[in-house]
């Protein structure tokens, strides 16, 4: 399945090093069926830190602290992120971390983001440069504060070689230097060229967390609070270079189809167009400004190839699901008889319960239509400004293209109008568009623009899923069989990402969260068919949860029923082995008054799931009116993600992971016709709004533990509580996505 | 020519008249402020205020605007409302990718601007326009009660 190839993308002429051959490096393991998706390797860089106490010498200290903070004479602090910024509080996050090592005054701290450098800006575990799988906080803990606490200790030590004073007397508090005994005191900034000519100390000592002055305080503002209140923070859209021309592309209407003829004449007689070029990804229509570059493309005649296209509907490639799904597939995960557990439980006075789960295709539309802008450098190679999300990738991606070295290619990251996985792809889609564009119109620096009907029809989606699950509790009402098959699209499968990521038949993507079920259950089943077809996919805010979570947790619910005990209490007795699982479905439970009565027409449903080794707990409130249309009312959410960074951003991941999984649940969806999908914009492909934002209250469980992550864990368990809530009331579990299709939202 | 008058300012600019608002803003004016979202209406991004109502400039030709109209961007709104929303969004964090936030500030201000005690169904009918991607609707609503609040202090 070569889907990039038959898109007009040239096949990638790359594969990334560590993750084709996980052992490279001693910290990368190749992905278990159930690890976070892009959870390569759960090792850390740096063994000295496996099992670290609280307040430790490490070393030696590498990388460099000037690769990720640089401390000027103004006595500002810039901490490089070298993960891209999409929302998700990152920027702060990162520059917290090394600001709290450093003993910098959080007035001083300022983000940035760091260039494309694969050596030195590697994530740690992709073994590219890249941004995803709630990763960023994990993987830059131990490389931040040991970077803040080199640089502190080169402050120290220059301080205390100007005073001449042991530097076991000079102390850093609020970004000021000082030796107490002779009264003297010295900014940062003053300290800067001094401290940047000693070497690195290869030895540093990190704090004792209860020292923590900036980490998991309450009131720390994000840096990006005011450039994104008043119209001047800079996103990839708003980059304007000397002469810079836009493009817009036109794509097939079909996935897989190739331009088999165009008829450009009316486009280049629309005032402001300038060039219109024929591309193996589709026909670029160049022009002075984004509004002549559109009524250009209006004015194309294209004649598409669908040879290769993908004719069918939705409807239609889901009857070819269900009937591979009367088939054994792959298998994911086996222990026990499941089968013959079924036929005990029957025989013996339990319960089977079947059920069929479809979820749709879905978009992910982030608010900033996918765009980027590429010069060609006069000594080779070409700049890219991008809300670059797979540095890595790109430099690749556009090397191949251009014929240049990957280190040729620079990026300037820019703050990202969200992605929710779209911008992280493995063959660089939108960038490399842009790239070819400049490389056929090399006159002046190209600013290729997607609009937002080209994002709704243009694929990568969250792919369509049948989940066929049968299970059983015996009489006592214990979980004793569950058997489970996937089908969909594997987006991992003929990418460079193939080798690492799917095994046996498997993509480790499709089933995470199903594959390594949690609950206690000594008959389990897990398999999986993987199909093909030339629609994009991609993975989407929370990937394979995005439906297992889904699936698991309203069975979980029938199966309560069936057996007659309490939703959380027939979790509980499953979730001896996890104390984590445990401990956020009871903080939920407990926040949101679990156990009390619901008025008439008012239902409370609860879910719970590991994500991304972070552990998350829903608990929702419908109100289900006599028309049988429901409303979300209340949301109340634990996490458990280990020490908390910013407390104040891990909510509000929590609130948009809630808005997000239940946005979709209740509306979202992309299907097509004859091969043509059916949405084009907001009016169509419908996103949550305002009034559908249900009130939401997240409790975060006090952990030591080391920090994972929070921009994806919040997604999963939001939507499987709201439709629990729904079935309490109603009876009907939901097992179709969206909502709407069983006309129970307007 | 066309002349419009932005943030106080007469400029002139040498486009179609059915060029919408939207992109003589941001490829003509280079003021980058007000974004595009979806050129359709449908997600509020490019919101800005001609003569104080807001408006979905995407949908707006500029050969439309009047000539005495006064268009308003996130570059210039200034007030007690503005002030007041501004303060809010910042006091509570609102912002996660910050793309979609202009737009919601300028229907916030202009909310407030007619109402500075509004209910929760008036802050639905003012804002269900305005798209967030990121679901910040949470901290949306209750930064418009927070500067609702410092208004009528």
């Amino acid at each position: 399945m070569r889907q990039a190839a038959r898109n007009g993308f040239p096949e990638a002429g790359f594969a990334p090093g560590p993750l084709a051959a996980p052992s490279r490096r001693g910290f990368l393991k190749a992905i278990g069926a159930g690890a976070g998706a892009l959870v390569i390797g759960a090792h850390l860089p740096m063994p000295a830190l496996a099992a670290e106490a609280a307040a430790k010498t490490v070393g030696p200290a590498d990388p460099r602290p000037h690769a990720f903070i640089i401390i000027a004479p103004d006595n500002t602090v810039t901490v490089l992120a070298k993960h891209l910024d999409k929302g998700q509080g990152i920027v702060t996050g990162i520059a917290t971390i090394a600001a709290e090592e450093l003993d910098a005054d959080w007035s001083q701290v300022r983000g940035a983001f760091a260039p494309a450098d694969a050596k030195l800006y590697a994530n740690h575990f992709f073994g590219i440069q890249g941004t995803g799988g709630s990763t960023a906080i994990a993987n830059s803990w131990d490389e931040l504060r040991m970077a803040g606490a080199a640089a502190r200790a080169m402050l120290v030590a220059a301080a205390a070689a100007r005073w001449t004073v042991p530097a076991g007397e000079v102390t850093v508090s609020k970004g000021v230097v000082r030796h107490a005994a002779s009264n003297r005191s010295l900014t940062f900034g003053e300290l800067a060229e001094e401290a940047a000519k000693l070497p690195v100390p290869q030895q540093v000592k990190l704090k004792d967390p209860k020292d923590y002055v900036l980490i998991g305080k309450p009131d720390l503002h994000r840096l990006d609070h005011v450039s994104k209140t008043n119209g001047t923070a800079i996103f990839a859209m708003d980059i304007r270079r000397p002469d810079q021309v836009t493009a817009v592309l036109a794509r097939s209407p079909r996935f897989g189809g190739t331009v088999k003829s165009v008829d450009d004449a009316a486009a280049r007689k629309v005032p402001g167009v300038i060039e219109v070029v024929s591309l193996p990804v589709g026909v670029a229509v160049i022009a002075r400004n984004t509004w002549a570059a559109m009524k250009g493309r209006e004015a194309l005649t294209v004649t598409w190839d669908d040879v290769n296209s993908e004719m069918r509907g939705t409807d239609a490639m889901l009857a070819d699901y269900r009937k591979l799904a009367d088939q054994p597939g792959a298998a994911a995960a086996g222990k026990g008889d499941a089968d013959k557990a079924f036929a005990e439980a029957a025989a013996r006075g339990g319960h089977v319960v079947e059920g069929d789960f479809v979820f749709p295709y879905l978009a992910h539309a982030p608010m900033e239509p996918l765009n980027a802008v590429v010069a060609l450098n006069p000594e080779g190679g070409c700049t890219i400004w991008a809300g670059s999300q797979f540095q890595g990738v790109e430099q690749m991606v556009a090397a191949h293209i251009l014929g240049c070295k990957p280190e040729q290619v620079k990026i300037e990251t820019q703050w990202a109008g969200g992605s929710f996985g779209r911008r992280a792809t493995t063959n660089a889609d939108y960038i490399a568009e842009a790239v070819m564009v400049a490389k056929a119109y090399p006159k002046a620096p190209v600013h290729l623009v997607w609009t937002r009907e080209d994002d709704i029809k243009g694929g990568r989606y969250r792919p369509l899923f049948l989940h066929r699950i049968k299970a059983a509790v015996d009489d006592k009402g214990a979980l004793v069989a569950w058997k489970q098959r996937i089908v969909g699209q594997s987006f991992m499968a003929g990418t460079p990402f193939e080798a690492a990521m799917v095994k046996n038949g498997v993509d480790a993507t499709m089933v995470e969260g199903a594959s390594d079920m949690a609950y206690a259950v000594p008959n389990l089943a897990v398999d999986a068919h993987t199909v093909a077809s030339p629609v994009t996919t991609l993975w989407w805010r929370s990937v394979g949860h995005t439906h297992t979570a889904y699936s698991k947790e309203v069975m979980i619910d029938r199966l309560a029923k069936a057996a007659g005990k309490d939703p959380v209490a027939f979790r509980l007795e499953m979730l001896k082995d996890h104390p984590r699982l445990a401990g956020v479905l009871k903080l939920a439970a407990e926040k949101a008054g679990w156990g009390q009565p619901m008025p008439q027409g008012k239902g409370r449903g609860v879910a719970v799931h590991e994500s991304f080794n972070s552990y998350v707990a829903h608990v929702a409130d419908v109100t289900v009116d006599a028309k049988g249309q429901v409303k979300v009312d209340r949301v109340v959410v634990a996490i458990d993600c280990g020490q908390v960074i910013n407390p104040d951003i891990v909510k509000s991941q929590m609130e948009g992971g809630t808005g997000w999984g239940i946005g979709h649940a209740l509306r979202g969806e992309i299907t097509m016709t004859d091969g043509m999908v059916d949405q084009a914009n907001f009016d169509s492909f419908l996103p949550m709004r305002m009034s559908d934002m249900p009130v939401v209250e997240v409790h975060i469980m006090p952990s030591s533990e080391r920090p994972t992550g929070a921009g994806e864990p919040g997604v999963p368990t939001a939507a499987p509580a709201v439709a629990n809530a729904i079935f309490s009331v109603t009876g009907q579990p939901q097992q179709t996505l969206p909502f709407s299709r069983g006309g129970i939202v307007s | 020519m066309i002349r419009i008058n932005v943030n106080g300012e007469d400029r002139q600019v040498d486009v179609p008249e059915d060029m919408p608002l939207l992109w003589v803003l941001r490829d003509e004016l280079n003021m980058t402020g007000t974004k595009f979202g979806c050129g359709v209406a449908q997600c509020g991004a490019c919101t800005v205020h001609v003569d104080g109502t807001p408006t979905r400039a995407c949908q707006t030709p500029v050969g439309m605007l009047g000539p005495d109209s006064k268009v308003t961007t996130i570059e210039g709104v200034t007030g007690k409302a503005a002030q007041a929303v501004q303060a809010a969004w910042q006091k509570l964090d609102v912002v996660q990718c910050g793309y979609c936030q202009s737009g919601q500030i300028m229907s916030a201000v202009a909310l407030l601007t007619d109402n500075q005690n509004p209910t929760d169904q008036d802050i639905d009918a003012a804002m269900d326009g305005n798209v967030c991607r990121c679901a910040t609707y949470v901290r949306i609503r209750a930064a418009i009660k927070d500067a609702a609040q410092t208004m009528r202090a």
